[in-house]
């Protein structure tokens, strides 16, 4: 098999839902006949006629759509074209997908992808990380897959789910990652909301998810030539999030550093530091840290983005601050 | 009462209207459509009385006055079909098939009601059952019913039809903007009725929108138009009957604009003193229930004995329902599972 890439894994799992449940069909701008803005529904249209369709430009009526198929059974992934558009999207996302079963006893089983995250030249409006305003509503699935194999089984599992599913897909990764093969089945590594111990180690613990795993690898990494031994957790899920694995590995090492490419403020490495340190307090020999995107708008200019994100060399930097605290 | 003429836009596929002969209008559902509006007028009178001595859980909004129009959406809907009502809407609710009790439990916060504390007064429905439970939003719920008619045609299903409400002043917000255009694209078998009441909340037409005529919107997204006329039960029954009929032919969707006025306050803590005495007095506040008695009555469909009769029982079984809902119990904070997925445990 030639390699497979991200990109190639969401399309593949995507192929395998719709042949797989009839009751699955995809929704967004573009995804039909052209295939996507991406190339994720790439084929799909033609190979499964009527059930691949083209979107009008109205994210909140996407959304309800998808809502309202799901209330009669039908299993909806919607195609967001950006992240960063879901915010048009937002009301019927936060207050009817995230509340329907609470309400009303029914469940809401939708995915939506959102193509997430920076890369260069993208600027302000196609580079978000939109996962923690997910994340903070109850009711809502929020994955933030890191590898080709996790973005294929997990989409998978988003689609077998229960319950609405924001599908956080990193544009970076689309070409960047590649693997040999796909697993055959979601949870044959971990199940559903466990996070991954992706490289162990006994110096420090880094928790990151999406992207800023390898990034966190890289820097680990690093490390090593200056003899430290770092421990990266793929958090794989942000909501649910595994808090067991995290203060497992805090419990080995001592010392955290959280990243995330998304904004510091109230996002998902502030809600681990506030795990670990309510949860985890007495594990910890330094005060537990934190790395994240610089506080503006995410800037075109591939000079400014390099330093806006987290980057390997940041977050070694970080390393090495929080290893002498 | 005569009928405004229908304004005809260019490019304009408003159907002409009806008029008391044309489409499925019958004595048997007309006095249907008339006891279900008593029901909804005699319930909501409780719920205000309710509201007033203290026992309501949270806000009452009530659609005195938009009982004919309401209705009218709810008696032609059938088993199968899609409903999402919206606030002004207790008429059409009881005629598509919710009950005197739940609509009770949910306003007193009976743990034994539909929404079981959870959600209150008018944000109740069974969605597995295609009664569709609003969320506050104005114009979310007119893609979500697009959402249950697209699962539908994926299934194969013919002839069903889904239907929603909205006031004049929900016609501008971007959902609603969305939803029919979606609809139009996908030729939806889809109801949307316009209970233009001239108010949103303090908010008059003029502050609103600024086209002449809401229902040359209908042109505009490419679907057919109707006009009813908003408290006259007869009519309103035979323009709604031929939307939600053209609908079901698949025609596609179908956007039905009505005048009227609400005859209370936007809620039950509004006086609506924002609107003109003389607007009051004007035909658009003229009582639907009195009109529409009056029409039944004219055309020996109902005697004035029977519809004093129906009123009585209606009082009682009203009287009743509420007195055993408020010995219910309220929901219980220990038993809760809080919990807001379907598939995970709690605290994720
Ligand atoms: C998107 C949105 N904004 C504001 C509100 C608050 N609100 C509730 S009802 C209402 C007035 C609605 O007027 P209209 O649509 O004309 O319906 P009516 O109350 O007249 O029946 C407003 C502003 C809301 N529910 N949804
Ligand atoms: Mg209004």
């Amino acid at each position: 098999m030639s390699s497979i890439t991200y990109l190639e894994a969401i399309r593949l799992a995507q192929q395998r839902a719709l042949k797989e449940d009839p009751r699955v069909f995809i929704y967004g701008q573009d995804i039909g006949v052209f295939g996507g803005a991406f190339k994720a529904t790439k084929n799909l249209a033609k190979e499964f006629p009527g059930r691949v369709l083209d979107a009008p430009i109205s994210e909140d009526a996407m959304v309800g759509l998808a809502i309202g198929a799901a209330i009669e059974g039908m299993r909806p992934i919607v195609e967001m074209q950006f992240a960063d558009f879901s915010t048009c999207g937002f009301n019927q996302i936060v207050n009817q997908a995230a509340t329907l079963h609470y309400r009303t006893g029914t469940p809401c089983p939708i995915v939506v992808r959102l193509p997430s995250g920076g890369t260069p030249g993208s600027g302000p409006f196609h580079s978000q990380s939109m996962e923690a305003i997910y994340a903070h509503y109850p009711g809502l699935v929020v994955m933030t897959p890191a590898t080709v194999e996790d973005a294929y089984t997990m989409m998978l599992e988003a689609v077998a789910l229960e319950d609405p599913v924001i599908f956080c897909e990193h544009k970076f990764l689309y070409y960047h990652l590649k693997a040999e093969k796909l697993p055959k089945f979601p949870g044959e590594e971990l199940p559903f909301g466990k996070a991954r111990i992706t490289r162990p180690g006994r110096d420090a613990t880094v928790v990151a998810y999406s992207a800023m795993v390898h990034e966190a690898l890289a820097a680990a990494e690093e490390l090593t030539q200056d003899g430290y031994d770092i421990e990266v957790v793929d958090l794989r899920t942000v909501r649910p999030i595994d808090t067991d694995t995290i203060l497992a590995s805090v419990a080995r090492t001592g010392r955290l550093l959280v990243v995330g490419e998304a904004w510091p403020w109230g996002g998902v490495a502030a809600e681990v530091v506030a795990r670990v340190a309510t949860e985890g307090f007495g594990l910890l020999d330094a005060p537990p840290q934190r790395l994240n995107a610089k506080e503006t708008p995410v800037p075109y200019h591939p000079a400014l983005w390099g330093t806006h994100r987290p980057t390997a060399s940041s977050v070694a930097n970080s390393l090495r601050q929080l290893l002498e605290l | 009462m005569t009928k405004p003429k229908s304004a005809k836009t260019k490019g304009s596929q408003e159907k002409s209207s009806t008029g008391a002969t044309a489409g499925v209008l019958t004595a048997e559902l007309a006095r249907r459509a008339y006891r279900t509006m008593l029901e909804a007028r005699l319930l909501e009178e409780k719920l205000a009385a309710l509201y007033r001595s203290g026992k309501i859980v949270g806000g009452v909004f009530l659609g005195r006055g938009q009982e004919a129009l309401s209705v009218s959406l709810g008696v032609h809907l059938r088993r199968g079909d899609i409903y999402a009502p919206l606030i002004r809407d207790q008429a059409g609710r009881l005629a598509f098939g919710d009950t005197i009790l739940d609509t009770l439990r949910t306003y007193l916060g009976s743990s034994l009601g539909s929404m079981r504390g959870r959600d209150g007064n008018i944000h109740r429905g069974r969605p597995s059952e295609g009664y569709h439970a609003m969320i506050s939003h104005l114009g979310a719920m007119v893609s979500t019913v697009c959402g249950s008619l697209v699962a539908k045609r994926f299934r194969g299903e013919k002839g069903t039809v889904g239907a929603t409400c909205i006031g004049e002043g929900g016609t501008s917000t971007g959902s609603f903007h969305e939803g029919m255009n979606m609809a139009a694209v996908e030729k939806l078998p889809l109801v949307v009725v316009v209970a233009n009441n001239q108010y949103s909340y303090s908010t008059p037409n003029d502050r609103q929108f600024a086209c002449s005529d809401l229902l040359a919107k209908a042109a505009g997204y490419g679907v057919q138009g109707h006009r009813a006329v908003g408290n006259d039960l007869v009519d309103c029954l035979s323009v709604i009957g031929e939307a939600v009929a053209a609908a079901r032919r698949g025609e596609g969707p179908q956007l039905v604009v009505a005048d009227l006025l609400r005859l209370v306050g936007h809620g039950e803590h509004d006086d609506a003193s924002y609107i003109p005495e003389a607007l009051k007095k004007s035909p658009l506040g003229r009582d639907c229930l009195e009109l529409a008695k009056q029409s039944l009555v004219e055309r020996e469909w109902l005697s004035e004995e029977e519809a004093a009769s129906w009123h009585k029982a209606v009082e009682k079984d009203v009287e009743e329902t509420a007195s055993k809902v408020l010995r219910e119990p309220a929901p219980d904070p220990t038993e809760e599972d809080w919990n807001a997925f379907a598939s995970l445990g709690r605290n994720h």
